[in-house]
């Protein structure tokens, strides 16, 4: 490694929301290489890495992770800027303000898998509230909730999960999320 | 597995399954047209309620097209236009349903009670 005359100044958390983004949008492009039978169906695995940093570093780290993540995979798969993107976006900063939310629950009744769910569903009312008002201004895509709505529930159960799983039995430090199967 | 879920997890869980399930019937139901929109070169030419049964005559640059209205339900009976899409495209039932007829420039669109978008553009 070089040695550059510009040092800035990481501190531990900068490392770790890096190490976290570079883990979200390794899980993004795997997921994009799987072919969805429904376009628009996907199980949002990166999810389960920003449930785990919320839970382990906070709200700031973890919506850092979350753009990070999404301005990051698009610009490897290419979408950057595109409609999709901006779809990406608007459901990420949803699901993160439904996160923000989330973190006043009281949090011997309420985990990750709760989290998970509300998420899920506040993402998909984002990305369906810029669809309708930028993309297809059309009372038609309201026949595509029930099915991506019952599609992000089960996925957002099961990312959920998977973070519940990590946080209870992970190791203490650094959790290497994994997906799971 | 299970212990992984807290209680409060259970009853998100239910609330938002209940929720889905509840949009299916909700937002797949098939809203009730009342009348059928006859348009002539986008112009409309006639607005037909769905209640009585009808056939009419639309006049278009190719000739004219045949529209019937029989138990609540409506079609393009004969179009002058070669490819026959709306024609075959049978009988509409739900609001918002259209048959275009082209180059004939004839639409046959059901209504309901509330529109549900201004204009479509293709």
């Amino acid at each position: 490694m070089t040695r550059s005359v510009i040092e800035l100044e990481a501190t531990r958390e900068d490392r770790h929301v890096a190490r976290m983004a570079a883990a979200a949008i390794a899980l993004s492009l795997a997921e994009a290489a799987i072919p969805s039978p429904v376009p628009g169906i996907k199980p949002g695995l990166a999810n389960i890495v920003v449930l785990l940093v919320l839970s382990r570093w906070g709200f700031r780290a973890a919506a850092w992770v979350s753009l990070l993540r999404v301005v990051g995979a698009s610009l490897l798969l290419g979408s950057f800027l595109s409609p999709g993107f901006f779809l990406s976006l608007g459901g990420a900063l949803t699901s993160l303000a439904a996160l923000g939310a989330t973190r006043s629950l009281p949090e011997r009744w309420f985990g990750p898998v709760s989290h998970s769910i509300l998420a899920a569903l506040a993402h998909l009312a984002g990305q369906l509230a810029i669809a309708w008002l930028w993309l297809i201004p059309h009372a038609g895509i309201l026949y595509l909730v029930p099915a991506l709505a019952a599609a992000a529930l089960g996925f957002g159960v099961v990312n959920g999960l998977a973070a519940a799983r990590l946080l209870d039995g992970g190791p203490e430090t650094e959790p290497a999320p994994q997906p799971t199967s | 597995m299970l212990r992984l879920l807290r209680p409060g997890d259970w009853l998100t869980l239910a609330i938002a399954a209940l929720l889905v399930g509840a949009s299916f019937p909700l937002l797949w139901s098939r809203e009730l047209a009342d009348r059928a929109v006859v348009r002539s070169a986008g112009r409309i030419v006639a607005e037909l309620p769905l209640s009585r049964d009808h056939s009419m005559r639309v006049a278009g640059p190719l000739g004219e097209s045949v529209i019937a209205v029989e138990r609540g339900r409506a079609r393009v009976v004969s179009d002058p236009s070669p490819r026959q899409y709306c024609v075959r495209q049978g009988w509409l039932e739900r609001a918002g349903d259209i048959a275009i007829c082209l180059p004939n420039q004839v639409s046959l669109e059901l209504a309901g009670r509330s529109r549900r978008y201004d204009s479509l553009s293709y």
